[in-house]
């Protein structure tokens, strides 16, 4: 039995341990009492304010503005190119940055002022499968639907 | 504090050098500035090595293990791009403190054909975020960079392209440049796009090379310089990235550069208008325009007028603020290590009206400055005087 309990361990895992799949697919971070956000849990202290152990976990919004991105043409072996990459706001005051995708990156070359502040919201994919074959599963934002 | 001075100078070509090796390219540019200032390795008291891709590998002995080993103190300077001007600090802040009279900098580095995004970590490749979550390399964070500057202020892609006109121009004068070819505004807003809004020619190649300074108190200089005209070191400040909203998300290479710019004109007590010439680091177009604004030499937001004026162009050429006329990262090269000691060098050379610099001088040039940042974040300034 423990053996097949092994063996069904098999679900998809985040690719950043801040990206939470359930119960619906969110980031989540630490807060200092300074208001500082960070998103990797694993920190000495707050590099705002120096301070260690005022941290509370925080919930983040799936919706954000874009605040500035850029296209990459050039990158690694296997990294499909071009893309664009971005900077989002999220309105609890933390920026993330990741993929943005459904935006045409020629448009986007070509009106930049289209992007500045473009709603978007958190959506995720399956984008590569580790050593132990489980789905690895990213996140990215795309122009919010609503 | 004493007075610190720059008795000699030295710097390899950029370039490629497959055949040397890192010691061999760094103890040839210590032998020139040696020469320069007249004396020998067993007048140096202490020696500052700056390299990055070897920086575990005793650089700086391996050095004198080339040209001398007189038993004197080193030390070996990691600093990112920032390697080379931390290490030239170190040999400034020795005698500076009254430690020693006469101490040595070089920066060395050998890149090969490695490109400038870097190096992959280790672990499960499934895990890496890079294209999967965004892009964390130079091109993306300097292109990033220069977005920032459109979005708050309307700055166009033609702007940033300018940049690079300029800087192949500046660099046909410069026999230490990798690159001496020039580029019209077309070649560089067609060329291959890197990462938006940066083409080929508004990125840094990648490089070997190498430089050196001999630094010098007050004392030795009299001593030493038998009149010759030497530059003084009036300002070394070293800063690294101060917390702001963005920063670790998105490398903010502003607020580092403007506290840094600071703290040196007010060492220095001048402005941005007593500066004759400037040797900024524009790994890409995009951080060159944004450190305009950064460094005072045009206020918030007027970067793109500032280059639509003329601005950071040679006076030979019409221009005023003259910034790299070296050539800059974009077209003499970026030799990790190298770069910080080179640009230092540059502003030298002007200031002493050195033959090395004698087909690209800036007139009347009575003080300049060298910045440079390392991404992390380090930022150096210096500022020389005659
Ligand atoms: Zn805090």
């Amino acid at each position: 039995m423990a053996e097949q309990a092994q063996a069904t361990v098999t679900g998809p895992r985040p690719i950043v341990p801040w990206l939470k799949l359930a119960p619906k697919p969110h980031l989540e971070g630490i807060k200092c009492a300074c208001g500082a956000i960070y998103l990797d849990p694993n920190r000495v202290a707050c590099s705002k304010c120096g301070e260690a152990g005022k941290f509370s976990p925080i919930s983040l919004s799936d919706k954000g503005k874009v605040y500035v991105f850029s296209v990459v043409h050039q990158s690694f072996p296997g990294i499909k190119t071009p893309y664009v990459t971005a900077i989002v706001d999220l309105p609890e005051g933390i920026s993330v940055r990741a993929n943005l995708i459904d935006v045409d990156f020629d448009q986007a070359q070509k009106e930049p002022n289209k992007v500045f502040n473009l709603p978007v919201e958190l959506v995720t994919s399956v984008a590569a499968k580790d050593r132990e074959g489980h789905d690895v599963v990213a996140f990215s934002y795309r122009p919010s639907k609503n | 504090m004493r007075n610190v001075y720059v008795l000699g100078t030295g710097m390899l070509k950029f370039g490629r050098y497959p055949e040397k090796t890192v010691p061999e390219l760094g103890g040839q540019a210590a032998m020139l500035a040696l020469k320069d200032a007249g004396i020998t390795i067993k007048d140096v008291e202490m020696f500052a090595c700056g390299n990055l891709y070897q920086s575990n590998a005793m650089v700086g002995q391996r050095i004198l293990h080339q040209i001398g080993q007189t038993g004197i103190p080193v030390i070996n300077v990691s600093n990112a791009c920032a390697t080379g001007s931390t290490a030239f600090r170190e040999a400034y802040m020795s005698i500076a403190a009254g430690m020693y009279d006469i101490a040595m900098a070089v920066g060395v580095e050998q890149m090969g054909k490695q490109g400038l995004l870097g190096g992959t970590g280790g672990g499960d490749p499934a895990y890496s975020t890079e294209g999967k979550v965004g892009s964390g390399l130079m091109p993306a964070v300097f292109g990033q960079a220069g977005v920032e500057h459109m979005r708050k202020y309307g700055t166009k892609f033609e702007h940033f392209a300018k940049i690079s006109v300029k800087s192949h121009k500046h660099a046909t004068k410069n026999p230490f440049s990798q690159y001496r070819n020039e580029v019209t505004l077309e070649d560089v807003m067609n060329a291959r796009m890197v990462g938006y809004p940066n083409t080929l020619y508004m990125c840094c190649p990648t490089g070997d090379g190498a430089a050196a300074a001999i630094l010098v108190s007050e004392d030795k200089l009299k001593q030493l310089a038998g009149g010759r005209k030497r530059a003084k070191v009036a300002a070394s400040v070293l800063t690294s990235d101060p917390w702001t909203d963005r920063d670790l998300t998105l490398p903010d290479v502003s607020t580092l550069t403007r506290r840094a710019s600071k703290l040196a004109y007010e060492k220095a007590g001048l402005g941005p208008k007593d500066i004759a010439l400037t040797e900024l680091h524009d790994c890409f177009a995009t951080a060159e325009l944004v450190h305009y604004e950064n460094l005072g030499l045009c206020g918030d937001g007027e970067a793109g007028a500032f280059i639509d004026s003329g601005g950071g162009v040679h006076p030979d050429l019409g221009g005023k603020a003259p910034v790299n006329v070296s050539g800059g990262l974009l077209s003499k090269g970026h030799p990790l290590g190298a770069t910080g000691v080179a640009n230092i060098c540059e502003v030298v050379w002007h200031l002493t009206q050195d033959d090395r610099a004698k087909e690209r001088l800036v007139p009347n040039a009575k003080a300049g400055q060298a910045h440079v940042i390392g991404l992390g974040s380090a930022c150096t300034i210096h500022i020389l005087t005659v």
